[in-house]
């Protein structure tokens, strides 16, 4: 799987805002990961500790806030939960293919010294 | 102060358990420690590549797709058909095909009159935008209109890496099963255009079409669908009209 490839650009893009910051230690990575972003947080803590064995985020805390999917519905004009697998809305039972949220992969935050 | 490492702490006390030695334990310094905010895309020079691949895409008037599907749904086939089709109509298809290791989808495809181009990736399970923009700089684009892109035969990763594509295209071959697509939500609800293959063998293998083109549409209700056959031609034609139309409105696009 890919997740060594994705946890070494976050540790990448954490060690670069880490440098700027002037900072010599990266005590905790926060990651947001959207149900939908197709990665599995359990294979990202494991390649976490691979990669960051050795650099200054060696021993961080790494912290991943999942987000569920929301969905939007033209038709009834608002945001909706989709329920299972699909995108359908509750109230109109039409599917949705805009999706607001359940896709982010991303680095939120880091907490260094 | 720490009294094992020196480090001042004032704040709080960190208690290191007799167990652990020194550098076991978890260095928490609350009062030095401050926030960074970062908010960016683990897959941001991933996309900074493609952005760019888009823009080259663009210029050079090429319609690209990016072709995902679990492996053996039939993606060498299809391109193979396409190449001939296209060949005959307009000129050459460029393509670029990803495999784990070196097999013999780029030979198959020059023999059908494609340019192709393969990159190994090896251990590597999907294609990313600059694998494709360094494979692409060898084409010579500017003799090209269609570029089509086989990713590594696999409906997970691909799914997450924007290659800088036109058209992101699916297959869901009729041996797979009618629920793939719900298996598979990320890849299907990226999808441009679902291509259902290997349509000549349908039935004698008991294919639910209505099942598996609701399921895709439940995925994917924005998606294009198509019935094609690669060995047969079947719905080849309805197929590469579609990309003909989609080839003319972006030269609009542009021009505009
Ligand atoms: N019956 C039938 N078989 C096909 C069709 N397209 C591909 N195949 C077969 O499916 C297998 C995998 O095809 P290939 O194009 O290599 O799949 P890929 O791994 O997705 O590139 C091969 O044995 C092909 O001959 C089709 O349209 N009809
Ligand atoms: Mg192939
Ligand atoms: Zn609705
Ligand atoms: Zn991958």
């Amino acid at each position: 799987m890919h997740e060594v490839g994705l946890m070494e650009n976050a540790l990448a893009i954490a060690l670069n805002y880490a440098t700027r910051d002037r900072a010599s230690h990266i005590h905790q990575i926060a990651l947001r990961v959207g149900d939908l972003s197709g990665v599995e947080p359990d294979a990202l803590r494991f390649a976490f500790d691979v990669v960051t064995q050795g650099t200054i985020a060696e021993r961080a805390q790494l912290k991943i806030e999942t987000c569920p999917t929301v969905c939007y519905c033209n038709d009834c004009q608002r945001e909706f939960r989709p329920i299972e697998l699909g995108y359908e809305c509750p109230i109109c039972q039409t599917w949705s293919s805009s999706i607001l949220q359940g896709k982010e992969l991303e680095l939120a935050s880091l907490e260094v010294s | 102060m720490c009294t094992q490492c020196g480090c001042s702490e004032v704040d709080s006390v960190v208690l290191h358990s007799a167990t652990e030695s020194h550098h076991d334990h978890h260095h928490d310094h609350p009062s030095l420690a401050r926030t960074v905010e970062v908010r960016e895309r683990l897959m941001s020079k991933n996309d900074r590549f493609a952005r760019q691949n888009r823009e080259i895409f663009q210029a050079n008037n090429l319609l690209v797709l990016n072709i995902l599907s679990s492996p053996g749904a039939g993606k060498t086939a299809l391109i193979e058909r396409m190449a001939k089709l296209w060949g005959d109509r307009a000129a050459q298809v460029g393509v670029i095909v990803g495999d784990l290791a070196t097999d013999n989808d780029a030979q198959r495809l020059r023999a059908a009159g494609a340019i192709a181009l393969q990159i190994t990736t090896g251990t590597a399970c999907h294609l990313e935008a600059d694998m494709v923009a360094h494979a692409a700089s060898h084409l010579g684009l500017a003799n090209l209109d269609l570029l089509v892109i086989e990713n590594v035969g696999n409906l997970v990763c691909p799914a997450a890496y924007d290659l800088g594509e036109t058209l992101r295209v699916v297959l869901l071959s009729v041996t797979e099963g009618e629920d793939k697509p719900l298996k598979y939500p990320t890849a299907f609800q990226s999808a441009d255009v679902v291509l259902l293959t290997k349509m000549d063998i349908a039935e004698a293998v008991g294919f639910d079409r209505e099942t598996a083109i609701a399921n895709v549409r439940r995925m994917a209700p924005h998606a294009k669908v198509f019935e094609v056959s690669a060995r047969t031609g079947v719905g080849m034609d309805t197929w590469l009209n579609f990309l003909q139309t989609q080839w003319v409105s972006s030269l609009v696009e542009v021009a505009r």
